[in-house]
């Protein structure tokens, strides 16, 4: 017998909260430490107004994390946390969600945590589409260790380590993530609260890892980053909604395919039309539209960008099959009759495990 | 009538493709199910299959089988089977005088000569003299035993290793029915390959049966071995079965996260297939992720534990200070080989010690095992899963290749006599106010509470960083940060752990010599040559290398002269000179191979003769 209230897709198998939750459950007793004007403040306080909308227990709720600003996230969320070490938080995430499908796991990183030394823990956790959500802060610097470039800075960045310039090309993470075969990839940013709630609901209810990227602003070492995008009278942010048409914020500018070469490109809808206008479908199984939306994004200056959720299709999670093989084998423990102890059963099967099927008697 | 013989030492060697694990293997346990006690020693090249008839290709494999409780590989061969001459060549030194070497005479082709170093025919022009050469055309007499079945050139050549067998079994007078029995199972799906490799053994039993190769034959009586029901197992089998006792004493799920290793790989291979015991494998992206994963399964409350050898417990170092610092149990079962950097895979060596101890930064109190046989890793690690779990610590386990790929003879123990393991996880809050503190010290163990996730009301954050004693909270405050590290260091100090055995059976040892892990087969067999010539000596050999037992110093100090045999450049040496202010001498042998018997006893009656001198 199903409970009907039972929750479903990502938060499957998590148990409900007993009674209403607030904003004010999820708050710990921690001083927030991040400077004023920090873009994390809008991300924390985002989560902390979902969770208790979402209907999960408390207690099963976890955040995990790495190392960077970003990272200090689950001391302020008042449920089940580990401040981790550096590019690992999804390593250990991977086994927690393995082991335990009770929980609901979010995972926060910055894009040095997340794209530079953890980078390999992205690519993997992701192509192996593991049910918890990543919320990757992208700042497009290092602001913990006080101001280096990052693998998302732009080409020529001047900082305390690069003082001519960074020589890097920046990695594009939503790019990198549809590469990996993630099966739900979304984009934000943390001067709209709205868009930012909606995208991590979504990204919640997937089953399966989610990503979603927020640009996110550090106003003591690369402030103004997104200004481009969002200034007033700015056009820089071209909206994802599955079955619209793809047109910039105000709607000026659309997605539309060059017919010659196939390429996504911007052009104006006074000039085309709205019919020329590309609609979006995050729910093609091909990767390659998402793929061809993620190119987009500026890579120097970022003066326009995608933003919304990219892809978001449905492949069995990992720790789910995992799961099921063991679920397959544990009945194969020798003749267990409904009569029997299962938990004697296991323990003559292990007795019989450790005797093997080839003995001798010493007498 | 056979002519009884104590104990003998067989190694098989040939191409990596010979089959020599396997015919050495059955011979072992052929023996074994005779009553014999056996150990034995695999030793193959890292190549899956290196060039053909070369030196760098050969894979051997030795076997010691006795009518009395053996505890090394043995040194001195009786009997070496040289599959080809690259074999011959880099085997024959480790045959003693007047023992019998059994070769193929179709391998000796020039080219094969060539790529074994010979200027001439080794068979032909009288080096071999002081050995009893059995030269046969085993090419030749395989193909005739197999004929029927119609394999091709190759798979024919592939039984060539199970007519050695049954000719060696015949020498020894070995019972061929356990082996029949086995190749019948094994090959139930491939009855051509199944009936020829049955046709190659019976010939090569006939073989001795039937011609007068060999002018006399042998018998090795029974081993008196305590009473009970034996099975025989290789150390990397034991870890496994272990691991999976202990989380079955817990009352946990077992999680593994590994990334394939040598040679370590087995114990991912063994859990894999035990997944209708609830254990759950990760193989993980690197090595990082493996113990991440691992460390992540004990933070949800099951236990964790990671498998590596010693590259990959390099890049595990700062996962495990994690653990310490955030105290939840892990296990991390090192498989050690010889290093540096990827050194010698498939070769042993126990060098890990030091990076075991103090290999991560700042002072990061870890409780440390070894094992000290094939059977034995299987209560190492029933132990380091009891500690890590009871004291919430990570917990290194010390095998390595020698242990991990030999094996012996094992006395099935007894799950339901086993003492259960407490991970006594905490369901209410412990403080005053009504919070959860999670570090809130127990005032005998130190230990901190452990709470999981799922728990309602004892929601907390653990991290990195260091912690407010009792709250948890991030602390930068200086005396906290003392007070927290002493406290660390203190909780692995009181962890119980038995006292060190002296083994000085006359009370009159002037020396002592101390060891730890594999090189207890070795050690004991040195002290014991020692004493067959009435100069006592006394021993002692290590389980707990942290914290180490309570009345070692006390030991150590009562002897004149104490030695430390290792397979590293005197790591336990450093520990025990560091920790007791003991003269503790080194004396080392890195060659990939078990310390050799002959020589720790030389060294050892050297020092006893100087103990007297002074």
């Amino acid at each position: 017998m199903t409970d009907p209230h039972a929750l479903v897709g990502g938060l499957a198998g998590v148990p409900l909260a007993l009674e209403p939750l607030t904003r004010k459950s999820f708050t710990s007793d921690q001083e927030v430490r991040w400077c004023p004007g920090c873009g994390d403040y809008a991300v924390l306080n985002a989560v902390q107004a979902l969770l208790p909308e979402l209907g999960i227990a408390r207690e099963n709720t976890v955040v995990i994390s790495g190392i960077g600003c970003s990272s200090r996230f689950p001391y302020y969320v008042n449920s089940y946390g580990l401040h981790s070490i550096h590019g690992r938080a999804l390593t250990i995430a991977t086994g927690l969600a393995m082991t335990r499908p009770d929980l609901a796991i979010m995972v926060a990183t910055g894009d040095g945590d997340a794209l530079s030394i953890g980078g390999n823990h992205l690519v993997h956790a992701l192509r192996r589409n593991i049910n918890l959500t990543v919320v990757l802060f992208n700042n497009r610097i290092y602001g913990l260790t006080k101001g280096q470039f990052s693998p998302t800075s732009e080409l020529g960045k001047v900082t305390k380590s690069s003082p001519m310039g960074s020589v890097d090309v920046p990695l594009n993470a939503v790019s990198l993530a549809l590469g990996s075969e993630a099966t739900f990839v979304a984009r934000s940013i943390d001067s709209d609260r709205a868009h930012l709630t909606s995208v991590l609901r979504a990204a919640f209810e997937h089953r399966g890892s989610s990503l979603v990227e927020v640009y996110q602003n550090c106003p003591i070492f690369n402030d103004g980053a997104w200004d481009d995008l969002t200034n007033p009278g700015g056009d820089g942010l071209i909206k994802l909604e599955h079955g619209e048409p793809i047109v910039t914020a105000s709607g000026a500018t659309g997605v539309v395919r060059d017919p010659a070469t196939g390429e996504l490109t911007l052009a104006p809808v006074a000039e085309v039309g709205l019919d020329a206008v590309l609609r979006h479908d995050a729910h093609r199984t091909d990767p390659t539209f998402a793929f061809a939306l993620s190119r987009l994004t500026d890579s120097g200056r970022m003066r326009q960008s995608p933003v919304g959720i990219f892809r978001d299709v449905d492949r069995p999670a990992f720790d789910d099959l995992a799961r099921q093989q063991i679920a397959t084998e544990i009945g194969h423990n020798g003749p267990v009759s409904p009569d029997d102890d299962a938990e004697a059963a296991t323990d003559e099967a292990l007795q019989a495990l450790l005797t093997g099927d080839d003995t001798w008697v010493l007498d | 009538m056979p002519q009884q013989v104590s104990r003998v030492v067989v190694r098989f060697a040939g191409d990596s493709g010979d089959g020599m694990q396997l015919t050495g293997n059955r011979l072992g346990a052929d023996s074994a199910r005779q009553g014999n006690d056996i150990v034995t020693l695999p030793d193959f090249p890292a190549e899956i299959r290196a060039p053909q008839g070369s030196l760098g290709g050969v894979s051997s494999f030795q076997v010691h089988f006795a009518d009395r409780d053996i505890v090394t590989p043995g040194e001195d061969l009786d009997v070496l089977v040289a599959m080809n001459p690259a074999a011959l060549k880099v085997h024959l030194s480790a045959l003693r005088r007047g023992g019998v070497v059994v070769t193929d005479t179709a391998e000796y082709t020039r080219r094969n000569l060539a790529h074994a170093g010979y200027e001439h025919n080794p068979l032909e022009d009288g080096s071999l003299d002081a050995w009893q050469v059995v030269a046969l055309d085993l090419t030749a007499i395989t193909t005739t035993a197999v004929k029927e079945f119609g394999l091709g050139r190759k798979a024919t050549a592939r039984t060539r290793n199970m007519l050695a067998l049954g000719l060696i079994s015949w020498l020894y007078s070995r019972d061929l029915s356990p082996t029949l029995a086995w190749l019948r199972d094994k090959f139930a799906g491939n009855p051509a390959v199944r009936d020829a490799n049955i046709a190659a053994l019976n010939a090569g039993w006939n073989y001795g049966e039937n011609t007068e190769t060999f002018s006399v034959r042998y018998e090795v009586a029974p081993a008196t071995l305590p009473t009970g029901r034996y099975r025989q197992i290789s150390g990397n089998q034991a870890m496994a079965l272990g691991l999976m006792t202990a989380a079955r004493l817990a009352g946990l799920q077992l999680y593994l996260g590994a990334y394939p290793i040598t040679p370590a790989s087995d114990l991912l291979h063994e859990l894999s297939r035990r997944k209708s015991f609830g254990v759950l494998t990760f193989q993980a992206e690197d090595e990082i992720a493996a113990v991440g994963a691992a460390l992540g399964a004990s933070f949800g409350g099951s236990l964790g534990v990671c498998t590596t050898s010693g590259p990959g417990f390099t890049l595990k170092q700062e996962m495990i200070n994690l653990a310490v610092m955030t105290e939840l149990p892990l296990v991390v079962v090192d498989v050690q080989r010889a290093g540096p950097s990827t050194g010698m895979p498939t070769k042993t060596e126990q060098s890990d010690l030091l990076q075991a101890l103090w290999g991560r930064n700042g002072e990061s109190p870890v409780p440390v095992i070894a094992a000290s046989s094939p059977s034995d890793c299987f209560a190492a690690a029933v132990d380091a899963c009891r500690i890590a779990l009871e004291h919430r610590t990570p917990v290194v386990v010390l095998s390595d290749a020698y242990l991990a790929n030999g094996s012996e003879p094992w006395l099935v123990p007894d799950l339901a006599s086993m003492r259960p393991i407490d991970p006594k996880f905490a369901t209410a809050p412990n403080s005053e106010d009504g919070t959860f503190l999670p570090y809130e010290r127990d005032p005998i163990t130190l230990d901190r509470p452990w709470a999981i996730p799922g728990t309602p009301g004892l929601e907390h954050r653990l991290g990195g960083l260091e912690k407010l004693d009792g709250k948890g909270d991030i602390s930068y405050a200086p005396d906290n940060h003392d007070r927290m590290t002493r406290l660390r260091a203190d909780r692995i100090a009181r962890i119980p752990v038995p006292d060190a055995r002296l083994d000085d059976p006359s009370g009159a040892a002037r020396v002592a010599v101390v060891g730890w892990g594999s090189t207890w087969g070795s050690i004991t067999a040195a002290v014991q040559r020692v004493r067959e010539l009435g100069r006592p000596i006394a021993q002692i050999h290590l389980r707990h290398l942290n914290p180490l037992p309570a009345n070692l110093g006390d030991l150590l100090h009562r002897y004149e002269r104490v030695i430390v045999p290792e397979i590293n450049l005197g790591q336990l040496a450093t520990v025990l000179r560091a920790r007791y202010l003991v003269d503790a001498q080194p004396w080392n042998r890195l060659r990939g191979l078990p310390l050799s018997v002959s020589e720790l006893t030389e060294h050892l009656i050297a020092t006893l003769e100087e103990a007297d001198r002074d």
